[in-house]
């Protein structure tokens, strides 16, 4: 090979590849930090720190904003959590299932409850509930209104997931305990879910984050004082004291807890990417 | 041969409209081996998941000592109790450790004590050879070694009959020895053992019969060195040459390898 491709050669006049590559990204950067800096002379620091950042009103939060309000939260989550996370088992199995009402009984849950706005399922539950069964009282007041409430709408989603979950289980798993003579039930409690959950755990947790969120609809089913969590307790304290910043205090405290939880998640992440490899 | 331990009966299997399985009738008796050889998509590996019923014969009956698996009315996880099997893809349960691999099964299916279960699993691991492995996780192993565990936790089952499905076909060459050593330690012990593989050298020296399939149905069945030696029929001869000396086969009008999805 006498003449060598000049097409790969690097060219005599103008920029090269890499050079415009990094003219390119320089003029990203320039924009995005000059976008910055006109954004923070736009505002009107002092009405936002006045509206939103007062010390003396924060201070007069604590200790019922985490005493109270942020364990209202968690209490509203976990239950609702829980509530959805056996609901959602219940109907990924009837989803699975052979039998063919069961499969669609499942189907036509998922399609209406991932369908519908969690608050207009809150007002059903506050509402709808009492009046079709008059007298009786879901256990737990206003908890167990709560976590039924989160709960529906969670199952819905987690039904989902787990279903992706025992999915995702090679067929040899259910082949080889059924011809080591378990049954299909105890095959899949013993073989298959316990995988299933491994798999869908980072899809789990990222579900408990936006349970949290979902949690501050509770004020749309009237709470008393004892009842309220950060999002009721944050607005309570804003309209009384005219000024915002237990909003603010409120939102911190939210980022208080799914932060970490978001950190878990691409913890479990990574480490599932490890266990494939 | 005393009484039959497997007996199959006009056996037709169908996916769709794809007939896998055209009319088998086999017996296989007590403390007999017998080797299943066949171009893939010949339906071996069918017939064989047929016999613990992993698929569901369309016609035909399939008796394992004596009790009908075809029947509706059986208990079919009782009866698959009594039938080890070991697959081509291992199946350890990758959640747990090699020796809860074993007793997990014991405990929940046979309802043995924690004590019985775990001195069962530690005899069955120094069978194939793997005590020192007990604590592993399946994924710590070879595909030798994690196959030896699979054979063992069949084992630990108490099975009358065990049934192999290419048991070396998922593992590399250097590491068949290893687990062909265990199958043959289990023949000599006299298990009933019914094996579809490729290892034509272990069917001529382990096994009592080999049978020859072919498009679904047996084309022939009889002594390994009849069969593998001496075949009678153009099919086997054509089979054999190939796999003993791939590197001489022609060149073919795509007629092998189209229907080989449940191999």
């Amino acid at each position: 090979m006498t003449d060598t491709d000049t097409r790969l050669q690097p060219k005599k006049k103008g920029l090269t590849r890499r050079q415009k590559r990094s003219l390119s990204r320089g003029i990203q950067y320039a924009v995005f930090v000059a976008a910055v800096i006109a954004f923070a002379f736009a505002a009107d620091w002092d009405r936002l720190q006045n509206q939103f950042a007062q010390k003396d009103i924060a201070r007069q939060m604590f200790p019922d904003v985490i005493t109270l309000a942020l364990k209202n939260t968690v209490l509203f989550t976990v239950t609702g959590f829980a509530v959805g996370l056996a609901l959602g088992m219940v109907i990924a199995l009837m989803r699975l299932s052979s039998v063919g009402p069961y499969r669609w009984l499942a189907g036509i849950y998922i399609e209406i409850f991932r369908g519908l706005p969690a608050l207009l399922i809150f007002i059903f539950i506050g509402v709808a509930v009492p009046l079709a069964f008059p007298g009786t009282e879901i256990i737990g007041g206003t908890y167990g209104k709560v976590a039924l409430a989160l709960g529906l709408v969670a199952a819905a989603y987690m039904a989902e997931t787990i279903r992706a979950g025992i999915q995702a289980v090679p067929k040899g798993q259910m082949e080889a305990a059924r011809s080591l003579g378990f049954s299909p039930a105890r095959a899949m409690v013993s073989i298959i879910i316990p995988q299933a959950f491994r798999i869908i755990l980072p899809p789990l947790t990222n579900e408990l984050v936006l349970l949290f969120k979902d949690s501050s609809l509770v004020l749309f089913l009237g709470v008393t004082l004892e009842e309220r969590e950060l999002s009721k307790y944050g607005r309570d304290l804003a309209s009384t004291t005219a000024n915002s910043t237990p909003i603010l205090v409120a939102g911190l405290c939210y980022l208080l807890i799914t932060i970490p939880l978001g950190f878990v998640v691409r913890r479990m992440e990574a480490k599932a990417q490890e266990a494939v490899r | 041969m005393s009484r039959p331990e497997i007996r199959v009966s006009g056996l037709h299997k169908s996916f769709g409209s794809n007939e896998v399985l055209r009319g088998i009738d086999l017996e296989i008796g007590q403390g007999e081996v017998v080797c299943v050889i066949g171009p893939s998509g010949s339906g071996k590996s069918t017939l064989l998941r047929c016999v613990n019923l992993l698929e569901e014969p369309t016609k035909g009956q399939v008796f394992v000592g004596g009790t009908e698996l075809t029947d509706p009315d059986v208990d079919i996880d009782a009866a698959r109790r009594r039938v080890g099997m070991v697959f081509q893809q291992f199946n350890l349960f990758p959640h747990l450790t090699v020796t809860e691999n074993l007793t997990l099964p014991q405990r929940r299916v046979l309802r043995r004590g924690k004590a019985q279960a775990a001195k069962v699993a530690a005899e069955n691991l120094a069978r194939v050879g793997l005590a020192e492995k007990a604590d592993a996780y399946p994924s710590s192993l070879s595909g030798g070694q994690q196959q030896r565990v699979a054979i063992a936790r069949a084992l630990a089952m108490g099975p009358e009959v065990m049934l192999f499905d290419e048991p070396t076909s998922a593992l590399d060459p250097e590491l068949v020895g290893d687990v062909l050593a265990v199958m043959r330690m289990l023949a000599n012990e006299g298990m009933t053992m019914m094996v579809v593989t490729h290892e034509m050298t272990f069917a001529r020296e382990v096994a009592d019969r080999v049978v020859f399939m072919d498009g679904g149905v047996i084309v022939e069945d009889g002594a390994p060195e009849q069969v593998i030696a001496h075949p009678r029929h153009e099919r086997t001869r054509h089979f054999l040459s190939r796999l003993l000396d791939p590197a001489m086969a022609d060149v073919e009008e795509g007629t092998t390898d189209q229907a080989g999805t449940s191999d």
